[in-house]
């Protein structure tokens, strides 16, 4: 009897052990594979300064061999914007998506291994006519060229 | 679970273009609704896809990219027969993969 209560006392400890690591966020249960991978502080980020630091880009320099393929100069609707980007620069890595006046800067970051171009496409929300900017890391340096699309009726509270 | 991917793959040359249309609603967390209740952020934070166990395109979304989203590229090699398989993870920790042959 004494026994089998210490087992149950023991079994009791561990679980609230288990649910307080659960409740600060020490153990999530199912993203934690997505959660390894996403980039918590740059999608987090509300200026172009802080996403660019939580993406480690520090200030990328301008480069006109980054393209916008497919993308308009008007958008009729935000909620569904085409995006394309194509990147001519040697040893590109890596593609982001950051579109200026949205609530969340960040839109979308492509890991490009080699043997993939450097060219995707994609739609986005956009809440408000603003600068899309395409952020480019080739060879580890960052790049980046910017686009306005004007948008007519906003995608996001719409 | 979620609705299946249409994933269309195409060999042009020495690369195959895949075009992919997921179903997902991608809420923003910004909505509210007809009570002025926050609806809360549902989208689809990472997507993988591999040919032949190689992976050819990984991505992180955040909550702008449309609804339903759509995603094309190309990735060098890849021949006719062969299987691309697309991978997406969302916020909730739901995950669907769904592949396509290389036509």
């Amino acid at each position: 009897m004494n026994e089998r209560r210490r087992n149950f006392l023991q079994t009791g400890g561990g679980m609230t052990l288990l649910t307080m690591l659960a409740a600060t966020g020490w153990l999530r249960p199912h993203d934690a594979a997505a959660a390894d991978a996403w980039n918590v502080a740059a999608f987090d980020g509300k200026s172009m300064d802080d996403t660019m630091r939580a993406l480690g880009a520090g200030t990328p320099v301008p480069n006109s061999a980054i393209t916008f393929t497919q993308t308009p100069d008007i958008a009729e609707n935000g909620a569904v914007v085409p995006v394309g980007i194509a990147s001519a620069i040697p040893n590109t890595q890596s593609i982001a998506i950051l579109i200026e006046k949205n609530p969340n800067m960040l839109a979308a970051v492509f890991d490009l291994p080699a043997g993939t171009d450097p060219s995707i496409s994609t739609r986005v929300k956009m809440a408000q006519t603003s600068n899309i900017v395409a952020l480019v890391k080739a060879d580890g340096k960052y790049y980046y060229a910017a686009k306005e699309v004007k948008v007519t009726l906003g995608g996001c509270g719409g | 679970m979620a609705d299946p991917m249409r994933i269309r793959a195409t060999a042009a040359g020495d690369s195959t273009e895949v075009k992919v249309l997921m179903s997902h609603e991608m809420e923003t967390g910004q909505r509210k609704d007809a009570q002025g209740k926050v609806v809360p952020a549902w989208f689809i934070q990472s997507v993988t896809a591999t040919c032949n166990g190689r992976t050819v395109l990984s991505a992180q979304w955040g909550t702008a990219v449309a609804k339903n989203p759509f995603l094309a590229f190309r990735f060098k090699g890849g021949a006719k027969g062969e299987r691309v398989q697309i991978t997406w993870a969302d916020n909730r920790g739901d995950t669907r993969t769904d592949e396509a042959v290389i036509s």
